[in-house]
């Protein structure tokens, strides 16, 4: 029986070998009681998912590496891979892709050649540096994001990014952004449809905040080791060392800060600050646990494949896991924030002489009718267009009132509008007549 | 592959294309150009064209430091507002909570920051501090002491210091208003 099904599969290649796909297939050679009324089971689906479906994997850490080997054995097989680090010695306990010898390799390729060379016919094309190196096009191409990151500026930007892509005239625009994320014994899968649900920076605020203590408690009555190596960090590394920067991943930095936490340890009777707790506090170093990390990059490349070959609902939108006290998970659906900075607000073409002036514009905006704004401040992506305060700065504009839009806009191009009146910003797509 | 773009065209009809300004700029200028600020605060930008980078000048018109004018420094990154700024008083003053490096106790600058807050809840924060400074919550050990211990010979200190006096061994900036 599985031999036939094999036989009978027209997308196994020659590389795949014998009942590769026998369990995948059970789920793609039939609908089932949740699929989309859009499935086309069988070959068409896929020949998608596995030769048209290009996918974009970021971060190749502790999350990546588990997704990069999920989504190699489900049957992705065009995956693309972006890391900017190198492996570090301490990596190896989690991120199973990587040996000794790779110690100090860029992430990204050691990875793409492990998966590559442990299953074959996939085609894993890693990039080694920064996300932001990458522009539009880069990441147009692709049907499908998940991001295994660990910083808070990356998903940020890689979230604005995806946003921003979102073309009314293309809807092959809209990237899915699947984001994973863990922290010790908690983690949480998610799914983002740029513009449609709820986006990174809506939910901001859920964030944990990165422990900080009390600046006055770090200088007069520590007890932590914590509030020993803060002190040394916040208050003594500034003072002695003056503007040069702190770089958390220069051993002698952090040696220095440990001489000076240690002996403020010393004087305050407090045990336990080492290297490594050193490197954690300024690092905001949070444990990693395979297992976590192995939950939730699953959940990811099971709504990759969800998506892609739209065989079951995909979760919507917010999965949580909570392992600190037994196992404990949450799916609920996180809603859209009027006033995001990215995904909220309300953006408007509008078609203007080229002759019309930066007042004329703003008198436009306060008097017209169906947009109704009191007092807008103007900005485009690069320079202040007109701000009404703080007093200074609406001097230092107000030269621009009197100037031509054109001349500051080009055709086109975007300008945000803030305003007291809006629940977030309101941007203008600029086209002149 | 799942069709969402048929999902997006019910749930709203307006074409989207958002500006590539970054959420942090576009917040920044939301906050500041919403500021609401009473007459004893004053921003300046030594470059109008950066935003990030500004002072506020505090000039308490009550309280044990009218009289003063004081100058902080703002510094705000990208990560802005998942980050609170970076606030540094830029003199050298006799304040329970702030310390000769001119680092500030304000729980909502550290401990306490939280995204929904803004620049203007900052600076009003760190006016409060000028009005009513707080011995609970000392940076500078020794002025704090002094408040809680003997009201009258920290008011005089204070007064001493803000001419530029020296105290204890310390030479602290003359921040009398012009």
């Amino acid at each position: 029986m599985a031999d036939t099904l094999v036989d009978s599969n027209g997308t196994v290649t020659s590389s795949d070998w014998k009942d590769r796909f026998y369990h995948v297939d059970q789920i793609l050679d039939r609908p089932g009681p949740r699929t989309d009324p859009s499935f086309l089971a069988g070959d068409e689906v896929k020949d998608f998912l596995r030769n048209n479906c290009k996918i974009l994997v970021i971060g190749a850490g502790g999350l990546g590496c588990e997704i990069l080997a999920n989504l190699a054995l489900t049957g992705f097989k065009d995956i693309h891979v972006i890391d900017m680090d190198t492996i570090d010695i301490s990596n190896l306990n989690r991120q199973f892709l990587f040996r000794q010898a790779d110690v100090g390799k860029p992430k990204a390729i050691v990875a793409a050649q492990f998966v590559m060379n442990r299953v074959p016919g996939v085609k894993v094309t890693p990039y080694y540096g920064r996300i932001q190196d990458k522009d539009d096009a880069y990441y147009l191409q692709f049907n499908l994001v998940i991001c295994g990151l660990d910083s808070v500026e990356a998903r940020r930007w890689i979230n604005a990014t995806l946003v921003n892509l979102v073309d009314p005239e293309n809807p092959e625009s809209l990237k899915p952004l699947i984001d994973g994320g863990t922290e010790g014994f908690k983690g949480q899968a998610r799914v983002i449809l740029p513009t449609v649900s709820s986006c990174y920076e809506c939910s901001l605020d859920m964030l944990n905040k990165p422990t900080a203590f009390p600046i006055c408690t770090i200088a007069n009555t520590p007890r932590l080791p914590e509030h020993c190596i803060e002190w040394a960090s916040v208050l003594e590394w500034p003072r002695v060392h003056g503007d040069k920067k702190l770089d958390t991943d220069d051993p002698e930095h952090i040696g220095w800060l440990l001489s000076v936490a240690s002996a403020r340890a010393k004087e305050f009777k407090i045990e336990g600050v080492t290297w490594s707790l050193t490197q954690g506090v300024v690092k905001n170093v949070i444990p990693a646990i395979a297992s976590t990390n192995a939950i939730v990059a699953a959940s990811c490349c099971n709504e990759a494949f969800k998506i892609a070959t739209s065989s079951a609902a995909y979760l919507n939108n917010y999965f949580m896991l909570i392992g600190t006290d037994g196992v404990y998970s949450y799916t609920f659906e996180h809603e859209k924030r009027d006033h995001c900075p990215v995904c909220g607000g309300e953006s408007l073409e509008i078609s203007i002489s080229r002759e019309w002036t930066v007042e004329r514009l703003i008198e436009m905006l306060t008097e017209s009718q169906n947009i109704q704004i009191k007092r807008p401040s103007l900005s485009t992506p690069l320079k202040s267009i007109y701000f009404q305060s703080p007093p200074q700065l609406e001097e230092a504009t107000r030269p621009n009132l009197e100037k031509k839009v054109s001349e500051l806009v080009p055709d086109g191009g975007e300008v945000t509008v803030t305003a007291s009146t809006l629940p977030f910003s309101l941007s203008l797509l600029i086209t002149y007549t | 592959m799942i069709k969402i773009w048929s999902m997006k065209k019910n749930e709203d009809a307006q074409a989207k294309k958002k500006p590539k300004t970054s959420a942090a700029q576009i917040r920044v200028q939301k906050d500041l150009t919403e500021l609401d600020l009473p007459s004893t605060m004053t921003t300046n930008f030594p470059d109008p064209a950066d935003l990030l980078n500004f002072t506020l000048t505090i000039t308490p018109d009550e309280g044990m430091y009218k009289g003063g004018a004081f100058v902080f420094s703002f510094n705000i990154n990208t990560n802005y507002p998942h980050e609170p700024p970076k606030v540094k008083c830029t003199q050298t003053i006799y304040h329970p909570n702030v310390d000769l490096e001119g680092n500030v106790c304000l729980n909502i600058l550290r401990e306490d920051w939280k995204p929904v807050l803004n620049l203007n809840s900052v600076m009003v924060g760190l006016q409060y501090l000028f009005l009513e400074p707080n011995a609970d919550d000392p940076l500078n050990k020794e002025a704090a002491e002094e408040l809680r211990k003997n009201r009258d010979q920290f008011l005089y200190s204070v007064k001493s210091s803000m001419r530029g006096g020296n105290i204890k061994g310390v030479q602290y900036a003359n921040v009398l208003a012009q």
